[in-house]
């Protein structure tokens, strides 16, 4: 029996949260269709996260594609299907080309594996970067390097602690649902060891009284603690958090039954949340939005 | 001795791609020291002390990680009791692309470097206020004794002396013929 997993219309890192409910209560092997054909929107982190998800089943899960074309369509600008048809059975019509000169992509979904990896992906989103976090977020010069950095950083965090490969794509768009300005978006998908059994298999770990998947995440990200007891580790999630402040953006952090986020005062989400679904490896996301000195006041008190 | 290492060039050495200018990720930091650590040793055989230029000059950004593994490891081995050889640093290139990396990596291993700007060489990152103002006297006055610094800052000789022994410790000042030389100033700056 094939178990439907329903995709809520607009996909993103809270929206995800229902694809994982539904799929909690099922075995590893239990055959799933993963049903995105009332998609009308995924954020980078909701297709990372798609393609994360299919990387946990031991049974090769099948997708319906979305119906409405403009949707099928972006997904292919973002090169979802190119990477999906190597993880589902893709149900449905889509396009099989990408079209060239998505503007609001970035940087289309990318495997990360080595360093290597980072080297190309940095290379290739500096000038790009550039151009829309000058020009459309209106930030200052230093907003660019900074953003590069974080996302060598996190994307490294995936080399160094998954233990296996994950998924980056980066994205600007108006995100007017939420916060009414532009924002660029960096979603960073492994489905990996985690930060618990990353932070486990730190040389002499003696876990606390209290000591899951919260706790693991509050170390790591708040408290910079990294398995590897080299005092100059635990910089990158450090340097990240540091960026995303400054600019206030906005970082969060899921692993396992946990999500750990550095809210900025336009957002009103919870610092931590913990009891969530159980989900492998870590997905992460920094979002930074576009000047508006006035609008982080004006925004509090604001309801999603 | 004056040597230079273009940190660009050993960068395009280390890593597959001739068309990488940016210094990410810990791997390639560590092997990017690895490279200049050897060619370091290649100046030691000549013998005795060595001033090496580190340059930044063309390269376009670098992270966390890297800075880590470039700068703070590189400071921290020839700083330590067992350090492989006589060496000194004097970093040119560093502009405001690189140094939010740099200076987070000097702030969490309490390192300093010496910086060389267009108006000339400073210190950066942590120091004491006694051996900051120590360096500068140092580097203002040219090779001199602690009581020469001591005079021009208007302090006790042997706390002169003290700050100035620190320095040669972080390989910001040497000793010459029993004299002190803050890198990068001095007759070795001029050399």
């Amino acid at each position: 029996m094939t178990t439907v997993i329903a995709v809520p219309p607009s996909l993103d890192d809270y929206s995800f949260e229902q694809v994982l409910e539904q799929l909690a209560p099922l075995p590893a092997d239990a055959k799933i269709l993963i049903d995105a054909r009332h998609a009308r929107w995924a954020s980078p982190y909701g297709l990372t996260a798609l393609l994360t998800l299919a990387q946990t089943r031991a049974e090769r899960p099948a997708l319906a594609v979305p119906e409405l074309e403009e949707t099928a369509s972006y997904w292919a600008r973002a090169a979802f299907f190119q990477h999906a048809e190597a993880l589902y059975d893709l149900h449905g019509t889509y396009p099989k080309r990408r079209d060239a000169g998505e503007s609001n992509v970035l940087l289309e979904i990318t495997p990360i594996a080595k360093s290597d990896d980072i080297h190309t992906i940095v290379g290739q989103v500096q000038e790009r970067l550039k151009r829309i976090i000058q020009g459309e977020l209106k930030l200052e010069t230093k907003a660019v390097l900074g953003f590069t950095m974080t996302l060598s950083e996190v994307c490294q965090n995936i080399i160094e602690h998954a233990g296996q490969g994950g998924w980056v794509a980066v994205q600007s768009y108006r995100w007017t649902k939420r916060l009414g300005r532009r924002v660029v978006v960096i979603a960073v998908c492994d489905a990996g060891l985690g930060f618990r059994r990353s932070l486990e298999s730190a040389p002499g770990h003696l876990p606390s009284a209290r000591w899951d998947d919260a706790t693991a995440l509050e170390e790591a990200v708040i408290r910079g603690v990294s398995r590897f007891r080299d005092r100059g580790r635990g910089q990158g999630l450090a340097g990240a958090r540091n960026y995303v402040g400054r600019w206030q953006g906005k970082l969060s952090v899921r692993s396992g039954t946990a999500r750990i986020a550095i809210v900025p005062p336009w957002d009103d989400d919870v610092p931590l949340a913990e009891g969530l679904p159980q989900f492998p490896g870590a997905q992460l996301q920094v979002i930074i939005p576009e000047h508006a000195p006035h609008a982080a006041a004006a925004s509090q008190g604001s309801g999603r | 001795m004056m040597n230079h290492i273009d940190v660009s060039s050993v960068l395009r050495q280390t890593v597959a791609c001739d068309l990488y200018s940016n210094l990410v990720t810990r791997s390639t930091g560590a092997a990017v020291r690895g490279q200049i650590e050897r060619l370091l040793g290649d100046f030691g055989d000549a013998g005795g002390r060595a001033l090496t230029v580190i340059d930044f000059s063309h390269v376009s950004m670098i992270d966390f990680s890297c800075a880590d593994e470039v700068v703070a490891k590189l400071l921290m081995r020839y700083t330590d009791d067992e350090a492989p050889g006589d060496a000194y640093f004097l970093f040119r290139g560093v502009n405001d692309d690189h140094w939010d990396a740099i200076s987070a990596v000097l702030d969490r291993h309490g390192l300093a470097l010496a910086l060389e700007a267009d108006d000339g060489v400073r210190v950066v990152g942590v120091l004491s206020d006694d051996e900051r103002r120590a360096w500068r006297a140092a580097y203002d006055l040219g090779r001199v004794g602690a009581a020469d610094v001591a005079s021009e800052l208007g302090a006790d000789p042997a706390d002169a002396e003290r700050a100035l022994d620190s320095l040669c410790r972080r390989r910001l000042v040497m000793r010459v013929d029993g004299d002190y030389v803050a890198v990068g100033g001095g007759f070795i700056g001029r050399q």
